[in-house]
């Protein structure tokens, strides 16, 4: 009789950067998922290697009456930047991606796609602050898939999150749902995501310490959801800044939306950094900022309870819906001018002079 | 924000607008058409728009956008020479952010870049002149534009340049100048301007004195203004005491900034660097003499228009843009025709609506609320 033949718990990944072999399906595939992603993942409880992540929908049924589902990519350059890294947006992103519909969020799938190269150090820290912040954001990441490509076929590292929440029972917000009258809030500094990633591309050579503000939002939006039952609508504010949020809802709810310069919390640091480059902070991409519409009833509590979070100290009423100019926004400027605040056409360039 | 907030101060703004209002009211007696003030830079365009500055002006007083906007005022024809100096295969393109985006006949670098051209974003020329050391098997090109306030830069960087010898950098010079223009434009008969806000930047470089033909041979006045919402209305009010007044003269409110000799050292490299072009051509305004530079024979060798063979071809402006009356201050940017419809900054077919420095751009994007409610 052959003795038994050991086969070990789990295999050690000793490489110091992923080349195409690793991703060529066999066991360099697998001790790298097996080591990078399944074990920072997956906690204690392990399960079978199956190809599907699987869930009792009578759990699911429990917490809501409607499933949420989401997704989104990562492309960011740099990978790391002060404040976080593509991983934590990676989740932070599709976790606010539900929690702004009213849903609990509660499982993710993580793909990537890993440019030949990339240091296997680089990736564990990563795929490590995506396990810290989904528990954090008291979500699992339940299935995923790995692409090695070549050199110069992708940037480094892509990341693509899809997420599936569960919508609270009769809880209905919408960007249609804004009426004349209702308060537009944000939770806190705007800006920051934006300037920081700039800076952080280094050819500015600014000396600052702007962080990005990516944070998972799901802890907070229960808080506001809890102090405003009427809650009519919720965006983060991402990509296009607060302008692109605020210009879909105009259009959508067909309304005009009157936004008050003074009113914007921003950070020095990145109102000067807007002034030094030409840029209009209102553009900026923030990733851990939502934009909330409340009856102007629930405004002060809204408010309230956002600013007694963590996330939304620096909380603050910007603006109102109004009846005039349908799918306009205007802003008060800071004595009394009126402007016109559109979206953008593309990104922001930085002016000439 | 320190020497920022000062400058956007509420208060100081309700004061400055009420005495535009009783200047304004004075003025009102026998005229049945608004003082037109023309801010000639597109700063000073972006600024107006940015805070909504002619919204808390009376009737009487319009702000007439000028033609002081770098980007919007570039032929076609020269940004198809860019594409082609970008698409060999030797070259490192080098620009500044918002020439990226500006339609030759065409493409803009924008889709050149995405077609494979190597086009790089800088924020200084001298990380042009970096890129060319770090490159030294490429040829890398700056593409040199604005007014006088970027031309002591790129001066600067074509005398390191020839100082360290560097052999694979060159400029690609389109830079203009603001004086003759502005004379050509005094001197068309129908020019129904009555004062001027002066450029603040530019004049930080060439001084208060070369405006001096403007109140002199065409009884103007001209104040040369800082970029705050309180620079211009201060300028503004500034005008309209001359007028009320029957002056004439050039005045500087920009002190904190410009002095009035300009600065010799930059001045000193531009001359150094530069010559002027007998004509150069504006898109919009058709070609002004000795309105461009570019580089004198001593540093030809650093002349991207003879190290490459640039096509040159001039591409007319589009019949139907009406740029020229716009930026002259005969019509409103909303009485084109094209405007919002044919002409939308996505697709951009005149100058002024290329960069949000021109007064199309900024009405389509900050609001003309006063032309929508008009």
């Amino acid at each position: 009789m052959n003795p038994p033949f050991p086969i070990p718990a789990r295999r050690t990944f000793t490489a110091k950067t992923v080349t195409l072999a690793h991703g060529g399906g066999g066991s360099a595939m697998r001790d790298l998922i097996d080591d990078v992603f399944l074990s920072a993942f997956s906690g204690a409880g392990r399960a079978a290697p199956e190809d599907q992540a699987r869930f009792d929908l009578a759990a699911l049924a429990a917490r809501g009456d409607r499933l949420a589902f989401t997704t989104d990519s990562f492309v960011v350059d740099p990978l790391v930047f002060p404040g976080g890294d593509i991983g934590k947006l990676a989740v932070c992103g599709t976790v606010n991606d539900l929690a702004v519909g009213g849903a609990v969020p509660v499982a993710l799938s993580c793909a990537v796609i890993i440019e030949e190269g990339l240091a296997v150090e680089l990736l564990r820290r990563v795929v490590g602050s995506m396990a810290q912040t989904a528990r954090a954001a008291g979500v699992s990441i339940s299935t995923g898939d790995t692409k090695v490509v070549a050199r110069g076929a992708c940037d480094k590292l892509f990341i693509t999150t899809t997420g599936i929440g569960v919508v609270r029972a009769g809880l209905d917000v919408g960007i249609a749902k804004a009426r004349p009258g209702d308060v537009l809030l944000v939770n806190g500094l705007l800006g920051d995501h934006g300037a920081a990633i700039l800076n952080a591309r280094g050819d500015l050579a600014l000396d600052t310490t702007i962080e990005s503000d990516c944070a998972p939002l799901n802890g907070l939006i229960d808080t506001l959801i809890a102090a405003a039952p009427g809650i009519r609508m919720m965006r983060d504010a991402t990509r296009g800044g607060v302008a692109a949020v605020v210009n879909e809802l105009a259009e959508a709810s067909a309304v005009g939306v009157r936004l008050s310069e003074l009113a914007m919390p921003m950070r020095p640091e990145v109102q000067g950094f807007c002034e030094i480059l030409g840029l209009d902070p209102l553009y900026l991409a923030n990733e851990g900022k939502i934009l909330a519409v409340v009856p102007a009833n629930e405004a002060d509590q809204a408010l309230a309870a956002l600013r007694a979070h963590p996330l939304g100290r620096e909380a603050a009423a910007i603006g109102t819906v109004t009846a005039e100019r349908p799918g306009r926004v205007t802003m008060e400027t800071r004595f009394g001018g009126e402007r016109i605040v559109d979206m953008l056409v593309g990104d922001q360039l930085p002016r000439i002079c | 924000m320190r020497f920022v907030d000062e400058f956007r101060d509420p208060a100081l703004a309700k004061t400055l607008v009420t005495e535009i209002e009783a200047i304004s009211a004075r003025l009102e007696r026998g005229r049945d058409r608004p003082f037109a003030i023309m801010e000639v830079c597109g700063g000073h365009t972006h600024a107006i728009f940015r805070y909504g500055l002619e919204g808390l002006l009376p009737d009487l007083v319009e702000f007439v956008h000028g033609p002081g906007c770098p980007v919007c005022v570039l032929p076609m024809g020269r940004v198809d020479d860019c594409v082609a100096i970008a698409e060999r295969d030797e070259v490192i393109f080098a620009t500044f952010g918002d020439a990226m985006r500006v339609p030759g006949s065409k493409k803009s670098l924008l889709q050149a870049k995405a077609e494979g051209a190597d086009v790089r974003m800088v924020y200084s020329p001298l990380d042009a002149l970096t890129l060319a050391k770090r490159n030294p098997g490429r040829q890398v090109v700056f593409f040199g534009l604005g007014f006088e306030t970027t031309m002591p830069s790129t001066a600067l960087t074509v005398l390191r340049a020839a100082r360290e010898g560097v052999q694979n950098f060159s400029l690609f010079c389109n830079h203009i100048t603001i004086i003759p223009t502005l004379r050509a434009l005094l001197s068309q008969a129908d020019f129904g301007i009555d004062g001027f806000i002066g450029p603040g930047h530019v004049s930080m470089v060439i001084g208060t004195e070369p405006y001096r033909f403007i109140a002199d041979e065409f009884a103007k006045p001209l104040v040369v203004a800082g970029f705050e919402p309180i620079d211009l209305l201060q300028s503004l009010l500034m005008v309209l005491r001359q007028i009320e007044a029957g002056e004439a003269r050039i005045e500087n409110q920009y002190a904190r900034v410009v002095p009035t000799q300009g600065n010799p050292a930059a001045l000193k490299a531009v001359h150094e660097v530069y010559e002027p072009r007998p004509t150069f051509e504006w898109r919009g305004l058709g070609s002004i003499a000795g309105s461009g530079v570019c580089l004198r024979a001593p540093y030809a060798a650093f002349d991207a228009e003879k190290r490459f063979s640039v096509p040159d071809v001039k591409v007319a402006d589009p019949a139907q843009c009406r740029c020229g009356a716009v930026l002259t201050g005969a019509a409103k940017p909303w009485a084109c025709p094209e405007f919002g419809t044919g002409c939308t900054p996505e697709t951009p077919l005149g100058a002024l609506m290329v960069s949000s420095e021109g007064a199309c751009a900024a009405y389509y994007q900050y609001g003309g609320l006063r032309g929508e409610a008009a």
